[in-house]
């Protein structure tokens, strides 16, 4: 369990880290967000100056930060210029739906990568194997925002899907079941084009590591005692290949909310990519870094995961920590 | 003695390097080397200028080249018509059969600089007006595509490469530094290096494009893009090269020359850098693409290099509105120009990958 612990203690570290930096973006950049309010004629000069005493921006660097520290600890993560209002409830929404959105992408990428990785691994060299290498290559060299037009056009043109948003307009009169369905097909298309854009990765990588395991001795025992080879291949090599595709599952997530926050912007999916967005263009510095702190912490959580994975699935690491 | 076979040490090491230029991926770096002088030989292969536009000819699709005129007769040279605007729509377009124009080669047109060093007002290719040659269509201001694409990849394409280089660069002196000296040198670079690799690139892409004006030159948004460009992606590359020079000084030849009383800059020049350099062009061959997409991102959300100077993102941009999207496929080309690029890129990596792989000592 130590070891579990040691990676939530550097995940802390991590985070913490990352706030620093991101609020020393902040300080180089010119001005801050009350000087946007200040040309608003509804907003008294006595609030600016409530509120800039309430996140102390006259106030040296660190005190700044601390302030920031003490807001996150009411849960309000600072102050968003842009919906007048703190910045935490406004996160949790959108991380949820982001989450939402990744987390179902992730699984069913894995779940179309792994036979599609064993069997190209279990064809090495044959025409078959190599048509999927160069399938993934390609798909591979296409861009996000690329990926994220073409499947947009496919639903415009095709009809079958809507084009953006999460829900239908009428969503709240639906019953139960016509919602799930309602939010389903919204969801299909910007989950296509993050496994998409996903799967030629982790292709690539389950059918690398299984290739070297298949090259190991204790596969040509296996095989020579009479093994089935499929049994083989999905209970013996890619139990064997786990290591370092749980290592990807890790490190594949900021890869995925990258792309997600791409994919997010081009279908208007509520979730933590167009609030960046929104926010870089109107310089809502707390909403940036609260954005910035929220993708950090998926991506920290989505690492952590897999080190605990890996802890329960390798003995080794077990012994060591 | 010794001074012979360290020598012979690096020499290996350089032909390794020489080795992995000369083989496997020359056609994939011929290949780029093309695209990339197409875009800078922009002015004289495009027909007509970045900036010029032809309102009446909005959204025109490709234009087609024929060689049967009405009459039936068939001419070797191809040629196009003009387009005038279908009675009673006011956005499309038929083609105007009674005059044919030729197309021709080397003509006279609007004049461009190549490089800043060269001017001149001759074109490859072109037709006479008031008929127009829009290869792969046109924009809403009826700007030519392909001449934009071509001036846009200087923007796009070269964007990629400088940043990539400044972020190697960056990632070549730290990694350098936190290799060679170790110790709490080592340590500070590396965890700062963490943090920068525990963002997700686009976020922290975003982050960093916030801290800056928003409402910029096109010039000046390209140089501040690359400088974007370069902090965010020198942590990779230099973990990576933190890896290969804290092996490689800890060799016996290396700890042999140092015992010689070989300088500092000495060995990081004649024996840790030659095996740095082929880690450093494979990074290098990974980077590009992901920084040239980079730029079309910024673009495409209007946070990079703006209108009207053309960029492969700012393109793409007009594809964010449905009747765009839904209707003119060849705003899409743009778009489609960079899957060939990434997928010589991806080869180049590739090939070089495996080249190290071989020569590894």
């Amino acid at each position: 369990m130590r070891y579990v612990w040691r990676r939530l203690g550097h995940a802390l570290l991590v985070l913490f880290g990352v706030s620093v930096l991101s609020f020393l973006f902040a300080e180089l950049a010119p001005g801050n967000f009350l000087d946007e309010l200040r040309l608003d004629p509804r907003v008294s000069a006595a609030t600016i100056e409530a509120l800039r005493d309430r996140y102390g921006l006259d106030q040296p660097f660190p005190q700044k930060y601390f302030r920031w520290l003490q807001s996150i600890s009411r849960g309000e993560l600072g102050f968003s210029v842009a919906y007048n209002g703190p910045v935490g409830p406004l996160l949790w929404r959108r991380a949820r739906n982001t989450l939402f959105l990744t987390v179902t992408a992730t699984v069913l990428a894995w779940l179309v990568a792994i036979p599609l990785g064993v069997w190209g691994a279990s064809r090495k060299g044959k025409w078959a194997d190599r048509m999927g290498a160069g399938a993934t290559t390609a798909l591979l060299s296409v861009p996000d925002v690329l990926l994220g037009l073409g499947l947009l056009l496919l639903a415009v043109r095709t009809g079958y899907f809507p084009t953006g948003g999460m829900v239908s307009l009428s969503f709240a009169e639906l019953g139960l079941w016509d919602k799930v369905k309602d939010v389903a097909s919204h969801f299909f298309i910007p989950v296509t084009a993050l496994i998409l854009a996903n799967l030629p990765v982790l292709v690539r990588h389950v059918r690398a590591s299984l290739i070297e395991v298949l090259q190991a001795p204790f596969i040509q025992a296996a095989r020579a005692s009479g093994i089935p080879e499929r049994r083989l291949l999905f209970r013996y090599a890619l139990r064997a290949a786990a290591n370092p595709l749980i290592s990807l599952l890790g490190l594949s997530i900021a890869a995925l909310l990258s792309a997600s926050l791409v994919v997010e912007t081009i279908m208007s999916w509520p979730g933590l990519g167009p609030l960046l967005l929104e926010a870089v263009a109107a310089r809502d510095l707390h909403l940036v870094v609260g954005v910035v702190m929220c993708s950090t912490i998926l991506l920290v959580a989505g690492s952590l995961l897999a080190d605990t994975l890996l802890y329960w699935v390798d003995p080794r690491i077990r012994q060591q920590g | 003695m010794i001074r012979a076979q360290t020598s012979v040490r690096s020499d290996n090491a350089r032909s390794s390097f020489k080795g992995a230029l000369t083989h496997g991926y020359r056609p994939a770096l011929c290949l780029l080397g093309l695209v990339y002088a197409s875009t800078l030989l922009a002015g004289f292969l495009a027909p007509y200028g970045p900036l010029t536009q032809n309102r009446d000819l909005s959204f025109a699709a490709p234009t087609r080249l024929h060689f049967l005129d009405p009459t039936g007769r068939l001419h070797l040279r191809p040629f196009v018509y003009g387009l005038t605007i279908r009675s009673g729509t006011f956005d499309e377009y038929e083609e105007d059969r009674s005059r044919i124009y030729f197309v021709r080669f080397f003509v006279p047109g609007a004049p461009y600089r190549i490089a800043g060093l060269f001017s001149g007002d001759h074109h490859l290719f072109g037709t006479d007006s008031p008929a127009r040659l829009f290869l792969f269509g046109s924009d809403q201001f009826g700007r030519d595509l392909f001449s934009r694409l071509l001036y846009g990849g200087q923007i796009s394409l070269f964007a990629g490469l400088l940043g990539a280089g400044l972020s190697l660069g960056v990632g070549l002196v730290l990694g350098g530094l936190a290799g060679f000296y170790g110790s709490w040198v080592d340590e500070a670079i590396m965890r700062v290096a963490e943090l920068f690799l525990a963002l997700p690139w686009l976020y922290l892409l975003l982050a960093v494009r916030m801290a800056l004006p928003l409402q910029i030159e096109p010039g000046q948004a390209f140089l501040l893009i690359l400088a974007v460009l370069g902090l965010i992606g020198w942590a990779r590359p230099a973990r990576l090269i933190r890896g290969v020079v804290l092996s490689a000084r800890l060799r016996d030849h290396v700890l042999a020359a140092r015992g010689f009383g070989a300088s500092d800059l000495y060995l990081l020049r004649r024996h840790v850098m030659p095996q740095v350099l082929g880690i450093a062009l494979t990074q290098a061959a990974l980077l590009v693409p992901q920084y040239i997409l980079a730029e079309v991102t910024l673009s495409f959300f209007g946070l990079g290099v703006g209108e009207p100077v053309p960029s492969w993102g700012n393109m793409l941009a007009s594809l964010q509105r449905y009747n765009v999207l839904a209707s003119y496929w060849w705003m899409f080309l743009p778009g489609i120009a960079l899957i060939p690029v990434f997928l010589l890129y991806h080869l180049l990596a590739d090939a070089l990958h495996q080249r190290l792989a071989a020569y590894s000592l």
